[in-house]
């Protein structure tokens, strides 16, 4: 259900200082528009990669979006995250494709080589890894997508190749 | 003479497939200057399987090469476009001759997909040299009426291609018949069947042929405004449906008093979906669009006496909408040609899975599926033997080999137990565990569940708790009819479809594989060897080259043995794991 996406303990989490200024422009432009949450929402999270504690009171100091509403839109759905995501976020699929095409052996390699479990981040902070239902590719399963690149007939060792490469080259 | 024109197909998955470094080195090449030869873009043309796609077309027609790559690409530079010998063994499609992949495409009907792979999607030129707008013209032209229009798909036959297959005309009506002074049209790309990825290709591919379809609904039944509800999953296809929207309203399709049909105002604005599967459904849809979580409401109100912000509003799927315009040029018995009785027009599949061809395939309705995974699909990957194929993702069901002759159409397909769906077909092979399919989707639906009916809450997760101990060897007597009793009242309590539709995966492989549910339950046994718990791993000492990646690689250090001497599990410390089958390069590890 989605309603245990819910996280108690957010507060212990979220210590970081973001720069509130970053959404000014973006509560300017919907501020007055109806239907705004989801988009609000959305427009943090790009900025931020998450939505920071402290930017869910000023947007809902600034609109009249309830807290509680915004609590209750950012936890239904798949695409909010309530805590600092890593730099380069590996979407591994798990649609039916995917899974009759064994995605399972991408994420247990991912798992065994960046060492988090799914939905976790690396102590480096450079990956959080996910599963998510389906990018479309699905005639190329197993497929993962990190940022807006998704790479497709895969199996465990192509997949930890490509977060090695991905590595290599952030240290450089 | 004309230049030559070489077009690389740019979709998500062929971009996937490294079509874009395809495209790259041809730029590099054309740039470098001593050759000329035009390049263009196109999108995805379907055949999956063959990506990078490549099409050359000279003076003597049409070459399309597969599974092209830069050193290929040079290739094609060196032999076809130098020396105008084209490279045979790379061709997968090609105006003169045939070739084995002419299975793939010769029996598909395109209405749907008419223009994906054909044209420059972000190119509203070519779509107009293609009848592109010429439906929305002609009706402005002819001055023909909004209950004229509606007559036209009502007598075309054309039913929803979201799932429900409802009456494409006959919605219009309704929505005609409630007036009001601001009415919405929307699309609905949400596109939330994990395996399927038609609407991606057609949005992808053919952003204009959604917009005038919308153009052509709103203007039927006197829409004001127009909303494409679609998933951020796909962020290409988002791209081009804005370049799309802009170009269309500098043309003039969209604004106001639209090719100069009075009071015809109309816009179309694109909204991201959050991820979450149930805003597929129509009302989760709009509470969605209006900012709030994604939840179901009862109906009626039907959407079409009061939907978005209240508004009578109209909601049509990606692929309903891109028939519209061929329908209104071709005429309406032109389109029900095609198709069974109650069935009319093509359908588009995405073929997945264990199938040897992987793409979109458009077919006439009532083909039998047989035809679509054998004839167009290539049958099964390595040999294997075909076991099921899932139609309708989450909310379909499996349907097995004796069916295979039950022909695509909504009805035929509604006996077996499936649903024709969105048009997902997910192949499987001896080595899927059914039960383990069933689990997947109950996982799915229970994740996706939005909690408001309590059946749909916690049945669901009832039920995937059943599901895990089978497959875990903890299945009990008593089981399947659980599962059963827990499938109906779902069915019959559940507020919408994700609800009501969510047992099927569980009852059409009960229906259908229940000796497997048999063999997990009572002989603890998985026939494909696919629930690791109910496997017993072994070395065979004749095979074992004592190499220790095994033992290595043993999570609970279950395996003994010295470098280059034959290794053994110890059957108690074994959890089953799979790894060391996984690891073994010698084939020496036996599962039963
Ligand atoms: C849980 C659920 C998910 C759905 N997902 C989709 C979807 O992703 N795309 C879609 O077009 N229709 C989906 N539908 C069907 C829509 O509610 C609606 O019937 C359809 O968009 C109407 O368009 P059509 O008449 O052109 O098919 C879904 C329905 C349910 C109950
Ligand atoms: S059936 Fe399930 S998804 Fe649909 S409204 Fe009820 S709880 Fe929500
Ligand atoms: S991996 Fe295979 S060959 Fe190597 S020791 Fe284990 S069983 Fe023997
Ligand atoms: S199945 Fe897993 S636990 Fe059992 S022996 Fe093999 S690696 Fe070890
Ligand atoms: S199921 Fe993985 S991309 Fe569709
Ligand atoms: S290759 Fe792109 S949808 Fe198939």
């Amino acid at each position: 259900m989605r309603i245990t996406r819910i996280n108690t303990n957010i507060g212990e989490i979220d210590q970081q200082k973001v720069d509130l200024s970053s959404i000014d422009s973006l509560i300017e432009k919907y501020k007055n528009k109806k239907g705004n949450m989801i988009p609000i929402l959305q427009g943090v999270q790009e900025i931020y990669g998450y939505i920071p504690k402290d930017a869910f009171l000023k947007v809902s100091k600034e609109t009249q979006l309830e807290l509680s509403d915004m609590y209750g839109v950012a936890t239904f759905y798949a695409q909010f995250r309530l805590k600092p995501a890593g730099k380069h976020v590996v979407k591994v699929c798990h649609g039916t494709a995917c899974h009759v095409q064994n995605a399972k052996e991408l994420t247990v390699a991912l798992q065994d080589s960046l060492k988090v479990s799914d939905g976790e981040t690396t102590d480096d902070g450079l990956f959080t890894l996910e599963s998510v239902a389906c990018l479309g590719c699905c005639s190329l399963a197993p497929v993962l997508m990190i940022g807006d690149e998704t790479y497709g007939k895969l199996n465990g060792d192509k997949a930890i190749k490509i977060v090695r490469d991905i590595k290599r080259q952030e240290s450089n | 003479m004309e230049n030559t024109k070489i077009i690389v197909g740019l979709g998500s998955c062929g971009i996937a497939a490294g079509a874009k470094k395809v495209y790259d080195k041809f730029l590099s090449i054309q740039e470098s200057g001593n050759l000329s030869f035009d390049l263009q873009k196109t999108s995805c043309i379907g055949m999956c399987y063959r990506e990078p796609l490549v099409e050359v077309i000279d003076s003597n027609g049409s070459y399309m090469y597969g599974e092209i790559d830069e050193n290929k690409a040079s290739e094609i530079i060196e032999e076809h476009i130098l020396k105008n010998t084209p490279i045979v063994d790379y061709v997968v499609k090609a105006d003169t001759f045939k070739t084995d992949d002419n299975a793939f495409i010769d029996d598909q009907v395109k209405i749907t997909l008419r223009n994906c792979g054909y044209i420059d999607p972000e190119n509203i030129d070519e779509y107009e040299a293609r009848d592109g707008y010429r439906a929305i013209k002609k009706i402005a032209g002819h001055q023909v009426s909004r209950l004229d229009v509606i007559q036209t798909i009502i007598d075309s036959g054309l039913r929803g291609r979201g799932g429900g297959g409802f009456p494409t005309g006959l919605k219009w009506k309704f929505a005609n018949n409630n007036k009001a002074q601001e009415k919405y049209i929307i699309c609905n790309a949400d596109e939330g069947d994990p395996g399927a990825f038609m609407d991606r290709s057609v949005l992808e591919g053919d952003p204009h042929s959604v917009l005038e379809g919308m153009i052509i609904g709103a203007y039927a039944i006197e829409a004001t405004g127009g909303v494409i509800y679609c998933r951020a999953e796909y962020p290409l296809a988002i791209v081009r449906l804005q370049i799309a929207i802009e170009q269309a309203r500098k043309k003039g399709y969209l604004g106001n008093n639209i090719l100069g049909i009075h009071g015809f105002n109309f816009d179309i604005y694109i909204k991201e979906g959050a991820g979450a599967f149930v805003c597929g459904e129509e009302t989760a849809l709009i509470a969605s669009i209006e900012g709030e979580r994604g939840m179901p409401r009862k109906r009626p109100p039907f959407p079409a006496a009061s939907g978005l912000w209240k508004q009578p509003t109209n909601i049509n799927n990606v692929e309903t909408l891109a028939n519209i315009p061929w329908i209104i040029i071709n005429g309406a018995a032109e389109y029900a040609k095609y198709g069974t009785d109650r069935s009319k027009g093509t359908k588009v599949f995405a073929l997945v899975g264990k199938i040897a061809r992987s793409g979109l395939a458009e077919v006439p309705m009532g083909m039998s599926i047989r035809d679509v995974i054998f004839k167009i699909g290539g049958g099964i990957q390595n040999n294997k033997k075909f076991k099921a194929v899932q139609m309708g993702g989450p909310s379909g069901g499996c349907i097995p080999e004796h069916l295979l002759d039950t022909i695509v159409d909504y009805d035929s397909v509604n006996a077996t137990g499936a649903i024709m769906g969105s048009g997902g077909m997910v192949v499987m092979d001896e080595d899927t565990c059914m039960i383990n399919v069933a689990k997947f989707f109950l996982d799915f639906t229970e994740k996706e569940s939005c909690g408001k009916c309590t059946f749909c809450r916690i049945g669901t997760k009832r039920m995937l708790e059943i599901l895990t101990r089978i497959t875990e060897g903890k299945g009990k007597e008593g089981d399947i009819e659980k599962l059963e009793e827990l499938s109906y009242q779902i069915k019959d309590s559940s507020l919408c479809g994700l609800g009501q539709t969510a047992p099927n995966p569980v009852l059409t492989t009960i229906k259908y594989f229940r000796h497997e549910y048999e063999a997990h339950i009572h002989d603890k046994r998985c026939p494909a060897k696919v629930c690791t718990s109910l496997l017993t791993f072994e070395i065979i000492p004749d095979k074992c080259t004592g190499c220790t990646i095994c033992a290595v690689k043993c999570p609970t250090d279950a395996i003994d043995g010295a470098r280059k001497e034959v290794h053994f599990i110890r059957e108690e410390d074994c959890i089953q794991c799979g790894t060391c089958f996984a690891k073994c390069r010698f084939d020496a590890i036996k599962v039963f």
